[in-house]
């Protein structure tokens, strides 16, 4: 049955096949939306110790009505009212749409479109199953770049919402944004270069190939997964505060900080225009969510083990394929549980930190992340030429071993460099400048 | 001859073209910003289905991603709205830029469209334009021009930090 179809799919014509791909892969992200939304309301609300809403989809049935006799007076309630976001929905649609009248109408109806369609267009890369055909929508050899360039694209929505909406709150949370956007684009940017040149390859499909190889390139069994690198933990981390930084969430979310700037640069959306930018926000979490996934934690395998090589090496043969059956025929499943872990690491993280201040915000992307990544960088092309030179000169698992030997090394010493730096000069350390306020002196003030 | 190839760049060469028209057209700063971005974004996936996908993508990264909202940034922060008055009169000068506009493109025209026409394979070969055929090109024959540039890049962001920062 499986191959049938497999035949009948693979003899449709090119582009048949591409928008069957590109369908399936829409769906995938955009389907899941709601439950995100649901998903965040009640985590936060229960980080919070709060209920959350548990409302919409009870029903209870009056004693004295119509209703037949074994219903009255019973009330049901739906799961943990995950009905909540279809309430949101049709509220946000029946709602009257207002618009300010000064705005620049083309532009302000352009702008959550704009933000819409990178947050469709990043995925179209990231692969959700083994099956070469279905997925990834296109397995282009530009990978990593493609997302990045079309990631990038992503600020127009933004700065265009800012613009159109002719208000000074908007403006400014447009103006914040592109900055935002810019500085942490270069550190993304970086971290996964470290991953590229440690693959040799751009594509996001061989990287989840080369993560499937042995562990540290000497365990056969157990998956070499890049974030239980030194130098891949270290470029997840950096993508993670990243990724977190370009889709706006908290603590990065100065762009629309409710406190300074009532909601910054969609204050002037209301109803499905509105809907539209918190959607392309949910798309673009999970979409970012996955990219890391894929690029640092395996991809869409359960877990870093060699089910094959276990299957042919080890005693009781037979279960280790059939765990390797069961992870090739779950993949997809095993993909969205790891991006919807990544969703919740979001939302925890929104639980969790207060938001940052721009000085601090800047000082971190251009003072902290950026020399890291880039530092990361250079020891990861250290680690490929010192294996390859050893490799050659006395052997694979010696070349192995020398290989992580100065990977450890260059830590050390950048470390103990950071160091010295920080004692030289203190007060450079740029994380967490103090700034001090100066009040106005209300007699000083009346006299000038 | 209308093969598939041929109607997807007749689509994305008119959405190109008509972009960069509104680019001179459109009074308001804004607007004209945004024809160049699709103009930038057109001419990326032009580059797309001529197999020359690290040129495209270099496109988008660079001019559709960087440089104009930089652009874009700039217009916004100095809020410059339409220029109302640029069409207030009547100007012969615009019939004479016009006639040399079209002049200049009959002429180029005229010498392009002839050559072009033998042209019937519109996309580059192979691995022509994949990361790893430029990769090997720069760093192998081009190895001394590239990190010459690459120098001179290093000191535009110095200069450009010591003309940014008053006070070192």
């Amino acid at each position: 049955m499986a191959a049938e179809i497999a035949h009948w799919f693979l003899n449709l014509p090119d582009v048949v096949q591409a928008l069957i791909r590109a369908i399936i892969w829409v769906l995938f992200i955009f389907a899941p939306v709601p439950l995100f939304i649901w998903w965040e309301r009640k985590l936060l609300s229960w980080m919070q110790d709060r209920i959350g809403p548990n409302r919409v989809g009870s029903v209870t049935f009056s004693k004295r009505g119509k209703a037949p006799a074994f219903l009255k007076g019973k009330s049901f309630t739906v799961f943990y009212g995950i009905l909540q976001p279809l309430a949101d929905g049709i509220k946000s649609f029946s709602k009257e749409d207002l618009a300010p009248n000064a705005s620049d109408k083309f532009v302000y109806f352009l702008a959550p479109a704009v933000a819409l369609f990178p947050a469709f267009a990043i995925g179209a890369i990231v692969p959700w199953a083994s099956w070469r055909s279905l997925t990834p929508v296109g397995d282009v050899d530009i990978g990593v770049l493609y997302m990045l360039a079309i990631s990038s694209l992503g600020v127009y929505g933004v700065v265009l919402a800012g613009y159109s909406s002719n208000n000074k709150y908007s403006l400014l949370g447009g103006l914040r944004s592109s900055a935002q956007l810019i500085s942490y684009e270069l550190s993304m940017g970086m971290s996964l270069a470290a991953i590229a040149l440690a693959t040799g390859s751009l594509r996001l499909t061989d990287m989840v190939q080369a993560q499937e190889g042995p562990f540290y390139g000497a365990v056969k069994f157990i998956q070499n997964w890049n974030v239980f690198t030194p130098f891949g933990f270290i470029a997840w981390v950096i993508f993670l505060i990243c990724m977190v930084a370009e889709t706006n969430r908290a603590p990065f979310d100065l762009p629309e900080a409710e406190s300074e700037l009532v909601a910054g640069y969609n204050t002037e959306y209301s109803t499905k225009k509105w809907v539209l930018f918190m959607m392309a926000e949910y798309v673009n979490m999970f979409i970012f969510g996955t990219v890391s996934v894929t690029v640092f934690w395996g991809g869409y395998n359960a877990l870093p083990v060699n089910w094959e090589y276990l299957a042919n090496n080890a005693p009781g043969g037979a279960v280790w394929a059939f765990l390797g059956q069961i992870q090739y025929w779950l993949a997809f499943l095993v993909f969205f549980a790891k991006g919807f872990a990544m969703i919740s690491f979001y939302i925890w993280l929104r639980a969790t930190m207060p938001r940052l201040r721009y000085d601090q915000l800047m000082s971190l992307g251009w003072k902290t992340l950026l020399p890291l990544a880039t530092v990361n960088f250079m020891v990861v092309a250290l680690w490929l030429v010192v294996t390859a030179l050893m490799k050659v000169s006395s052997g694979d698992l010696i070349g192995i071993l020398v290989g992580w030997v100065v990977v450890l090394v260059a830590g050390a010493v950048i470390y103990v460099l950071y160091r010295i730096r920080k004692a030289i000069s203190p007060g450079e350390s740029g994380r967490l400048e103090p700034r001090t306020i100066t009040l106005v002196d209300p007699n000083k003030e009346a006299t000038a | 001859m209308i093969t598939p190839e041929f109607v997807l760049f007749g689509i994305l060469a008119a959405v190109g073209v008509a972009a960069s028209v509104g680019v001179v057209a459109f009074n308001s700063a804004i607007r004209s910003a945004l024809c160049l971005v699709l103009n930038f974004f057109v001419l990326a996936v032009l580059y797309f289905t001529l197999n020359a996908q690290f040129l495209g993508i270099t496109q988008v990264v660079v001019y559709t991603g960087a440089i104009m909202v930089l652009f874009l940034f700039v217009i916004m922060l100095l809020n410059i709205g339409a220029e109302h008055f640029l069409n207030e009169k009547f100007d012969y000068k615009r019939i004479v830029g016009l006639a040399a506009g079209v002049l200049l493109f009959l002429m180029v025209g005229s010498q392009l469209l002839p050559a072009l026409q033998s042209f019937n394979h519109v996309s580059a070969l192979g691995d022509y334009g994949t990361p790893q055929a430029i990769g090997h090109t720069l760093f192998t024959e081009y190895v001394i021009p590239f990190e010459c540039i690459s120098v001179l890049l290093l000191v535009g962001v110095v200069g450009s930090i010591l003309l940014a920062k008053r006070k070192m």
